[in-house]
């Protein structure tokens, strides 16, 4: 299994039943084929639907039905378009249960920095800073590290996202749940050690007596 | 009274240097002939207040190509590197807003309202150099409402009074906008006659726009 599939597996557990979930651009994505079965949630799109799906194999694209990136998506029964207001309602005020995002760098703080490199890559911003400050969950899904170079920092180095504490951060290492007393180590990928985490980590893991084996969807 | 305008001729009273505002993300719901039509008339120095500058081909993406558009208002301008090499080289100025504070900010623009107070940007880049407000103990970035000379619309349906319906993903920005200009020009695939759009079903009420154009 690849590091994405692994870190989408595990971040399909996360998920429950009546959920109303809004994927990020690309690993995130991957999430909303891991949905354990009797796990029934709406995934919102921020260009304005609830109830978005992967096009149905032979089904022809719209070209006013998109996901975020522009791509033809599919509409679920029961599925409704609204305008970028409505959308960042939704996000903002409450009414959004988990929001998973690729991340650049977290740090100890459980503060995400995920929208740009000055001076390399100034995308701008887009819906995440909206995401990240009004989901009711945000969790973090990416890499433990960039080609060797730790991505989980005492403090991050890159302009944040929101100063808001995520609540998960799930890679191909490890889960770990930001809290008040600093970043505590939950799970263990299976065959990898605590050791190894913790060299892939620059920030200081909080390490209880038993740290299992992270689970995975099917 | 007929909104029904042609094209070239409504495109022709949007003058250099205009500030327009355009539907859309990432091309889907962004009027393709007045894209196509401010491009054959060579308009210069566009401001652009956008979702995204979709691209290089693609809906705002070919004013960019254009070198029409001398400022950008957008929240992602990631998907068009000719965007970010016009702004790395000086060309094009580009102001980067949260998605849902440039949502808001233009309905405030169009509803009246003095700012927007959102807690998105706190204690990052974006609050730079603006105002916050503590309400109940939290913190908020005090955003400003946004206004254009031209809203160029993109719609699914409108009738002859300028009523407008939209289709999904293709709606985003627009009806935002639609409030937020002096001038509000909506390119529709289909106009029908009055009554057909049942008073439920319209989303953009007739009374703010101003001309309708088809794609001839």
């Amino acid at each position: 299994m690849d590091e994405k599939t692994l870190i989408a597996k595990r971040v399909a557990l996360e998920l429950s039943d009546g959920d109303l979930v809004n994927l990020g651009i690309g690993l995130p994505t991957l999430v909303a084929r891991y949905l354990p079965p009797g796990i029934d949630v709406s995934f919102q799109s921020e260009n304005g639907i609830i109830g978005m799906q992967a096009l149905p194999a032979g089904q022809p694209p719209l070209k006013d039905l998109t996901d975020a990136g522009g791509t033809p998506i599919g509409a679920t029964p029961g599925a409704c378009a609204f305008d970028s207001a409505m959308s960042f309602g939704l996000i903002r005020g409450g009414h959004l249960d988990v929001t998973v995002l690729g991340g650049l760098q977290v740090d100890e703080l459980g503060q995400l920095a995920n929208w740009m490199v000055p001076g390399k890559m100034v995308p701008g911003m887009g819906g995440a800073m909206d995401l990240v400050s009004g989901a009711k969950r945000v969790i973090v899904a990416m890499t433990h590290t960039a080609k060797g170079t730790a991505k989980i920092l005492k403090r991050c180095t890159l302009p944040l996202t929101s100063v808001r504490r995520v609540d998960l951060i799930v890679t191909e290492l490890a889960v770990i749940e930001p809290t008040a007393d600093g970043l505590l180590l939950r799970e263990t990928a299976p065959g990898v050690t605590i050791a190894e985490v913790v060299a892939a980590t620059e920030a200081r893991l909080i390490i209880p007596p038993d740290v299992p084996t992270m689970p995975l969807a099917a | 009274m007929s909104k029904l305008a042609q094209l070239a001729e409504i495109t022709a009273s949007i003058p250099d240097g205009a500030v327009l505002m355009i539907g859309g993300f990432m091309g889907v719901g962004t009027p393709p002939a007045l894209i196509d039509e401010l491009i054959r008339q060579g308009k210069r120095g566009l401001t652009v207040i956008a979702n995204d500058t979709a691209r290089p081909g693609v809906g705002i993406g070919k004013l960019i190509d254009a070198g029409l558009v001398r400022k950008v208002i957008a929240s992602h301008i990631g998907t068009n590197p000719e965007t970010q090499r016009q702004m790395i080289a000086g060309e094009i100025e580009v102001d980067l807003v949260p998605q849902g504070t440039l949502a808001e900010q233009v309905r405030a623009g169009g509803c009246g309202l003095g700012a927007v107070v959102t807690p998105t940007g706190v204690g990052t880049v974006v609050a730079e150099g603006k105002r916050t407000i503590e309400i109940d103990g939290v913190t908020f970035l005090v955003e400003l409402p946004l206004r254009a000379d031209f809203a160029l619309i993109n719609a699914k349906r409108a009738d002859y009074r300028g009523n407008l319906e939209y289709a999904l993903t293709a709606r985003n920005f627009n009806p935002l906008m639609a409030m937020a200009a002096t001038t509000v020009i909506a390119e529709v695939e289909e106009i029908v006659p009055v009554g057909v759009i049942a008073p439920d079903m319209v989303v953009t009420p007739h009374a703010v726009v101003d001309h309708l154009v088809t794609q001839e």
